[in-house]
């Protein structure tokens, strides 16, 4: 049977129905058509689902969207400012080529994000550490650690 | 179109253990309680496990969240994820044993959600938390349609993957004693061993701890994981430590040989039979000092 969710996504309210077995991931990219969050692994290896439940940094296939009633969702379509351009960590990455085909790029903006946003100032170890959760087949993930670490200045 | 590719289940989102333990009684191995998610939800997806109705737990007040005071028990509801707990400075602090386990179980998204006692439920062979609460001298706080039990933690794995709840039984909460008082020193340690940095499983290893008193070994306990089964107390090691100077390399060395010996993994992927023993007994011993130089 389908259930109702109510939830808060990129600061907007949303409703949807959902049946208990669908991901958050399933729900954002097929119902909810936010597509940047990416399916890699499906089981919590690789980071490229990476979303920010609550202020805390989760994978969304590894969530399911009946836990998500009354939650507040950001995903990597949220975090640019609304005025226009993008958000710093996004900019980063630009600069500093820390992307090649780009799966994994959404997860590790927000992975970085919501480092940056516990701590604004972390060293390399600390940057590498946190983003061990996400995983890169292109970059070698020297130009991700140095996007990030640009913004944290 | 949608495909859904996991089995489908009825969700009950329980507010209060009797809800919780009403619908697990009820639909007994086919209800699966639901914390962190970061196993049970692949497990479902993967088809390893199967529910007709998910039970999300981490609702229920008493089943989330820390209660501690300096000097006292530390008590963790069940389905309180990692990063609430080694974020929780003062009982960071004040358990880094603990912390050694909890802070290294999955990457940063897993532990926003991966809860202590789902770690536990899982009962894998090589769960991190596992052989740092036996060597706390952890126990589980279970609720049940016919009441309330405590287990120890190291009786709790019972095989891979099966742990000790009957049908209708919920984990609670995990109790950490104080363990030492007075002129007594508690320190603990876990340490793993992996062939890379992070984000990795156990090839084996080790929870230790002891109490000193007087540059004595008191009291010793010694887990091992990834090594076996279960996770295993090692307590020929435990003999070997008690009684013991802090710096007596004889009674270091014959906790080594016994960790070795209480060891019985397998060979797969991860590593050897012998490279297994071999290296319980070295993380036995790194662990030992580990602990011996948190209790001073
Ligand atoms: S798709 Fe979620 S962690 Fe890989
Ligand atoms: S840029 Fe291709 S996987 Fe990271």
């Amino acid at each position: 049977m389908k259930t109702q969710v109510s939830t808060t996504i990129n600061n907007e309210p949303v409703e949807f129905l959902c049946q208990p077995n669908e991901s958050l991931l399933e729900v954002l990219r097929n119902t909810l058509s936010l597509t940047g969050a990416k399916e890699g692994c499906n089981n919590g290896n690789c980071g490229a689902c990476s979303v920010i439940l609550n202020g805390v940094l989760v994978n969304s296939c590894c969530v399911l969207a009946v836990e998500t009633e009354g939650a507040s969702v950001t995903t990597i379509e949220g975090i640019a400012p609304k005025s226009g351009g993008l958000h710093p960590i996004q900019q980063a990455f630009l600069e500093n080529a820390a992307l090649q085909c780009g799966i994994c790029t959404p997860g590790f903006i927000m992975a970085s994000k919501a480092l940056l946003d516990k701590n604004p100032h972390p060293t390399e170890h600390e940057v590498r550490y946190w983003l061990a959760g996400n995983l890169c087949r292109c970059t070698g993930y020297d130009k991700i650690v140095k996007a990030v670490l640009a913004v944290a200045g | 179109m949608y495909i859904a590719f996991m089995q489908a289940f009825d969700y009950v989102n329980a507010t209060t253990i009797e809800q919780a333990v009403a619908v697990m009684y009820r639909e007994g191995d086919m209800a699966k309680p639901l914390a962190g998610g970061t196993d049970i939800i692949v497990q479902l997806r993967e088809g390893r496990k199967n529910a007709k109705v998910v039970v999300n737990v981490k609702n229920i007040p008493r089943l989330a969240g820390l209660d501690w005071a300096p000097g006292g028990a530390l008590t963790i509801g069940a389905a309180t994820p990692m990063h609430l707990i080694y974020g929780n400075a003062p009982i960071a602090a004040a358990f880094p044993g603990l912390m050694d386990a909890f802070s290294l179980v999955g990457g940063t998204a897993i532990q926003g959600r991966a809860s202590l006692g789902g770690n536990l439920c899982t009962a894998s062979p090589a769960g991190d938390t596992i052989p740092a609460l036996i060597a706390h001298n952890a126990v589980c706080v279970i609720a049940g349609t016919s009441g309330w039990r405590e287990v120890e933690v190291e009786k709790f794995c019972v095989s891979p993957g099966r742990n000790a709840l009957q049908r209708g039984e919920l984990l609670v909460e995990i109790r950490i004693p104080a363990n030492a008082t007075g002129a007594q020193k508690f320190g603990a340690a876990y340490l793993r061993f992996i062939p890379r940095n992070e984000m990795d499983i156990a090839v084996a290893s080790a929870g230790v701890s002891v109490v000193l008193e007087g540059g004595k070994i008191v009291k010793a306990r010694v887990a091992l994981g990834a090594v076996g089964p279960t996770p295993i107390v090692a307590i020929e090691a435990e003999k070997a430590l008690i009684g013991a100077a802090v710096d007596d390399a004889k009674a270091v060395a014959a906790a080594m040989a016994a960790a070795s010996t209480a060891a019985t993994p397998i060979s797969d992927m991860r590593g050897t039979l012998a490279q297994r023993k071999h290296l319980a007994g070295i993380m036995t011993k790194r662990a030992l000092e580990s602990a011996i130089s948190r209790a001073n």
